[in-house]
Order: structure tokens, then sequence, then C-alpha cells
């Protein structure tokens, strides 16, 4: 089982701490794991903001970067579930079928589902609040989305729970979106701005130090909150407490 | 970089405390669905069903448009087909005159508000009035509903309660909801009274038997359609579900999906016209038909009008009904207006962070985030596309395709860190007003991953 790491943009740009951390998660946990050279971006933020034909060329690359691999692992939810979703329609001009969207798997999602572990090595002192990402939620199904009437469960929480010393919340209105959105956090600040600030207060409310999760975007959005109203809280990666001490 | 919409969510955000106040008030309704609908275990397929009878019967409107048509004249009452808002307008406004009715009365209907039927009417010199309390606030500050369901949610009860003191004659000062809720029944009753025709909408029209179905809380609709001879119902060709069998799936997801209620407190069949009266009925097209024949949008027409994708939106609580450009806000509004007229109404498509809530409470499971990604990409091919979006995206294309560009750019990127501040949070800078700027790292992944220190 060899798998290939995908680092998306602004993982590679602002937060290369939690490409590592996966890097050495995923072999701590003895996958074959691999970064083929020279990625950049997989092209939601241009397809999200209406440009899908932007996308194409990055989409071609993607699928040529990753061929050789049987699994395709990342640490952004938002961004594997784009290539997952799309791709297969960016590429329908190809002579040949994508190839990534079948294989690829958001890191929590690929160690929850297909490495299984029953323990991890890691401790984290700390009261996290999760924070479940639309995308995650919703389109990759990280967890129960609070809209429907299904049995509760959270990908992350389990994980989370493997990790010593540490107590897990969820904040109220649990899965309600952080208001990043791309450019729509741009186009539309007043609004974003807003829903950034309740999701962090919300976050705050459960008493937790950090906010953490599966999706950077998300917790970059937040985190710009939280610096510019100096607010007593935290973001960190979910991989970046599962690799802790790593 | 900003819209119609973005630019009037900034002015609705500049009262917190009001706009903290809509987000609190919307989302409660949000709550209180989600309590409800976990109390029906079969609620999911519930949502399925509705979805594939929704299919079902938008696939066989000819058949069963027709069946409704021949029972429900079986069943005494006149059908007229309207094909578009002139025609609806112009069909309602015949009946009236043609029967001398100059006082008319009616409930709440998202069809008349299409339509401008209230305007139409008042202008041929008819005497209109809204029954249902909402509507009836609105038409009395000679403003437009904020929401489908609960249309005057944004005005709280002091404007009310100035408002009755000059309509009314309530005491000033007195904004007690029982006591303006009790005048305004007692100034309704009049108008009952005088009433010489009666106008609903319809929830649904049943094939099968000719029936139709208005659902409301107030019991207003009743009382205006139980006191003149003469009475009207209009409704949107998609209203029409097969028998009372598929009926019955979407009352049971009708309100728990809307106002988390079990059922609305009314759920009215009116299939024949009253002993010694007249019942008019009216089925309108108004661009919907147009709408069957598009694939990718065509599950628009399974929606029950119920609200719950404004309740959940985000963005909607935020920002209010009237920050978007067409008559009907959040998700649903947004595809429904492109639908109606994209040049006109594709400031809206901004207005969502693309979060899906609204597809996962939908009870007919219209997809609606899934329709809004799709115009988006429509709007440069009509000619609408933001431009600064369309250079931030050639920009990011270029970069991205030149992974040499893209190391540059990243090895360069943490000299902004160190910029001036004046130099970043200028008024250009929309991400800058709500937050700090993520800060680069010193050395990307890809570098360290060349330097062997990635291990």
């Amino acid at each position: 089982m060899k798998v290939g790491l995908f680092i998306p943009c602004y993982i590679n740009a602002v937060y290369p701490q939690v490409g590592v951390a996966s890097f050495k998660l995923l072999k701590s946990l003895g996958v074959d794991v691999d970064y083929p050279l020279d990625q950049t971006c997989c092209g939601q933020p241009m397809a999200n903001a209406g440009f899908e034909e932007e996308s194409v060329e990055l989409a071609k690359r993607f699928d040529r970067l990753f061929e050789q691999y049987d699994y395709i692992v990342g640490p952004s939810a938002s961004c594997v579930v784009f290539v997952r979703d799309h791709y297969g329609q960016l590429l329908a001009k190809e002579p040949h079928r994508c190839a990534s969207e079948g294989k690829i798997y958001d890191i929590c999602e690929f160690i929850h589902d297909v490495v299984k572990p029953t323990s991890l090595q890691a401790s984290f002192p700390h009261k996290v609040s999760i924070q479940n990402s639309c995308h995650g939620v919703r389109l990759m199904h990280l967890s129960s989305p609070s809209e429907l009437n299904i049995p509760y469960y959270n990908k992350l929480r389990d994980l989370l729970s493997l990790v010593k010393d540490i107590e897990v919340v969820e904040p109220e209105r649990p899965d309600e979106c952080c208001g990043f959105g791309g450019m729509f956090a741009v186009e539309e600040h007043a609004v974003s701005g807003q829903m950034g600030r309740d999701k962090v207060k919300r976050h705050m409310d459960t008493g937790a130090e950090y906010i953490v999760g599966a999706d950077g975007s998300c917790l970059m959005h937040q985190n710009g909150i939280i610096a510019r109203e100096k607010l007593p809280i935290k973001t960190i990666h979910i991989v970046e407490v599962l690799a802790a001490g790593l | 970089m900003s819209t119609k919409h973005s630019k009037a969510a900034e002015k609705f955000q500049e009262n917190k405390e009001l706009a903290g106040w809509h987000d609190q008030t919307l989302w409660m309704m949000r709550a209180k669905r989600d309590k409800i609908s976990r109390e029906v275990p079969e609620w999911e397929q519930l949502r399925d069903m509705a979805s594939a009878i929704k299919m079902y019967s938008n696939s066989h409107l000819d058949l069963l448009l027709q069946e409704f048509e021949k029972n429900a004249q079986a069943n005494g009452a006149h059908v007229y087909w309207a094909k578009d808002a002139d025609e609806y307008c112009s069909i309602i406004y015949n009946i009236l005159h043609g029967h001398n009715v100059h006082r008319f009365i009616k409930s709440k209907s998202m069809l008349a508000e299409e339509c401008g039927l209230n305007e139409y009417l008042i202008q041929k010199g008819i005497d209109v009035v809204e029954s249902d309390l909402g509507e009836r606030i609105l038409q009395l500050m000679h403003k437009k509903p904020s929401h489908i369901v609960v249309p005057a949610i944004h005005i709280k009860k002091e404007e009310i309660g100035e408002l009755f003191v000059k309509e009314m004659g309530t005491e000033p000062g007195n904004n007690d909801q029982t006591y303006l809720t009790h005048a305004a029944r007692k100034n309704l009753r009049h108008k009952f009274i005088e009433a010489e025709a009666a106008m609903t909408g319809a929830n649904f029209a049943v094939a099968s038997t000719g029936e139709f179905v208005v659902c409301t809380n107030e019991g207003n609709a009743d009382m205006g359609t139980s006191q003149p001879k003469l009475q009207i119902a209009a409704f949107g060709l998609e209203k029409i579900v097969p028998d009372r069998e598929a009926l019955g799936v979407f009352t049971r997801l009708l309100a728990r999906s809307g106002t988390g209620q079990p059922i609305t407190t009314y759920t009215s069949h009116y299939r024949k016209p009253r002993k010694g009266g007249e019942l008019h009925i009216i089925i309108v097209d108004n661009g919907r038909s147009n709408i069957l024949a598009d694939q990718e949008h065509v599950k628009t027409l399974n929606c029950l009008r119920c609200g719950a994708c404004m309740n959940t939106c985000p963005v909607y609580r935020r920002s209010g009904g009237y920050s978007y450009t067409y008559f009907i806000p959040g998700p649903i509004g947004i595809n429904l207006g492109m639908l109606k007229a994209p040049l006109h109404y594709y400031d809206n498509v901004s207005a969502c962070s693309l979060c899906y809530s609204c597809q996962n409470v939908c009870p007919a499971k219209v997809d609606l985030a899934d329709q809004i990604y799709r115009w988006r990409q429509k709007l440069d091919g009509l000619g609408v596309a933001s431009s600064s979006k369309r250079l931030m995206s050639g920009g990011m294309k270029v970069l991205m395709e030149h992974p040499s560009l893209f190391n540059l750019a990243l090895a360069r990127a943490s000299w902004v860190n160190s910029f001036p501040r004046s130099l970043v949070y200028n008024g250009l800078n929309d991400w800058g007003k709500e937050h700090e700027m993520p800060q680069f790292a010193k050395e990307s992944f890809n570098e360290m991953w060349k330097k062997g220190k990635v291990k």
C-alpha cells in the first residue's frame, strides 16, 4: 500500500508543520508514505468562485502526480472532497478516467476507515473543541450532520479519544459554518467575519483551550479572527494533536 | 469585490443587536425543526419519499394537472390556466370585476407576491386586504416580506406598536403582544365581514380528488373563505400531488421543517364551492414549465416553500431577507431568482459559503448548494462574473500551474509578514477588515521536503 501525501497550497505556505505532522503520523502507523514533489493547489478556490475552467489543468497535473499511488491522503477535508466530487467532471474530456477521485482520502478518514489503529502514542493534556467543518461533515461524512435524523458519530472524536490526557468537547451549533468559504470570506466579509466571531465564541464557551479540526482553512479564518480580537483560545490542526510527541 | 447582497449585508450587520437577534430567532426555528424531526423515526425516509414523489409529479404534470382539472370541475369549481403573471392577474381581476367586487380579502400567497397581484388590483380600484397578521403588518407599512413563512420576522414589536397607534388607534406606548394581536383581530373582523370575495394560495393540490390544501397557523385564511360567497385560489403548477397518500407525506414534513410544529394549526382541504357560492381555481405556470427542461435546476420544483433553508442558512440569518435582490431570499431564492432572470438576480449567487446545510434540511431534497455552485460556473458566460474574482482566479491558475513560480512565491511570502500594518490593512483588503492576515511560514513544506527536513 503506497500512499502519496497531498499537501494543499495554503498548508504548504502557511502551515507546513501540519504537513510534517501528517507525514510523521502516517509513518508512525506503518504506512508507506511518500510526497510527490512540487504540488501546488487542487483548484477548489477558483472553482468555488465560479471559474471551474481555471482548475482543469491543475486537475490534470494532480492526476498525473499521484498516478503511481494506491491512495492519496491529505490533511484537508475540503480540498480532498473537491478532488473526490469534482475531478471526474473536470477531467471528463480526458482520454482516460480520473484516477484520483476514487483513491483520495482525508487523513482522518484514512486513518479511521483504512488504517484503523486501536491506540496512538500521543498525549495532549488540554481541553479541545472540535471544529466540525462543513465539507468534512456534509460532503465527506466525517461526522453525523446536525440536520439529519441519523445516529451520532464523529470520526474526529473517535481519533481524538485515542489521545491520552485530552478532553474533547463540541460547541453549541456543532456544525454551523465558520464563514470561511474561500473567496466568500473576502466578497462577503461582513457576514463571514460575523460567522467567524460567532463560531469562535461558541468554541470559547465550551471552556476549551484549543479549536481542533481537520480543515486548516476553517482554522486559518478563525485564527485571523482570534488574532484581531485578541481572544484567549488557539487553533490547532487535528494531525498535530494526533502526532503530538512524534 | 462586492455585490448588492454583500453591501446590503454589511449594512444589516451595522446594527449588531438587531442582527444578532435575527440570527438567534431564525436559529431557534432551525433548532425546533431539529428537535421535532427527531421525534419521527422515519424522517429521512419521508424526505426520500417526498423527493421521489415530487420528481414523479413534476415529470407527469400533464397527466396530473388535467386529472386535477377534471376532478375540480366535477366538484363544481371553475378552473383556469395562467401562463404568466399577466394572465394570472387579469384572470383574477376579471373574476372580481364580473362579480362587482370592490372589497377583497386574501391570505398570504407567495405566488401573489411573485406576480405582483396586490399592486395590479389596487391600481384597478379594488381594495385588497391581507389577512395573515405578518402580511397585514407589512401591507400597512408598505413593505415586502423578508421571509416566506414568517414574513415580518425582521420587524420588532415596538415598530408594530407605533404602526397600530396610527392605523388602529391603539394606546401609544402599549407594545404588549397580546394587546396588539387583539387590536389586529378586531380590526380584521370588520374586513372579513365587509369582504365580497376571498382568496388563498395553496400549499398542495391533489390530482385524484380535485381538492387543494391550505396550511396556516392563524386561521385567517379560513375566516376569509368562510364569509363571502366568492372564493378564489391560485397555485403554481408544481404544487400538484398525485393523491392523498402522497399529500400525507408532505403535510408531515411541511410544518416540522418550517417552524418545528408537528402540523400547522389549520390544514384546510377545499373541494367544493360553498352552497350558493362559486369557487375559482387558477393553475399558474409563470416560468415553471421552462425549469422542467433544465436538468441542472429541475429540483427547485420540489420546493414546498417551508422556509427551512432560510432558517438554517448562516448567511441569511446574518444578512436578513432584504439583502437579497429577489423577492424570495435565502438558498431557494438565490436559485429561483437565477431561473427567473439571471441578469437581474446574479448578485445573490455569492451570498453562500457552500456549507451545504440547506440541502440537509430541505424536506424535498432540493440540491440547493450544488445548484448555487453550478450557477457560479455560469456567471462568466453570462458576462456578469466579478472581475476581481476572475483576476484572482486567473492569477492563481498561472501560479499554481507552474510549481517553480509557486515555490518562488512561497519563498518570498514570509516577507509579507513584516510589511507595515498600514500597507497590509488598507481599504482594499477586505480580508483585513475582519481578520489579521495569516502568517506565511519561513519555509514551505515543498522546501522542507527538498531539504530533507521532513522525517
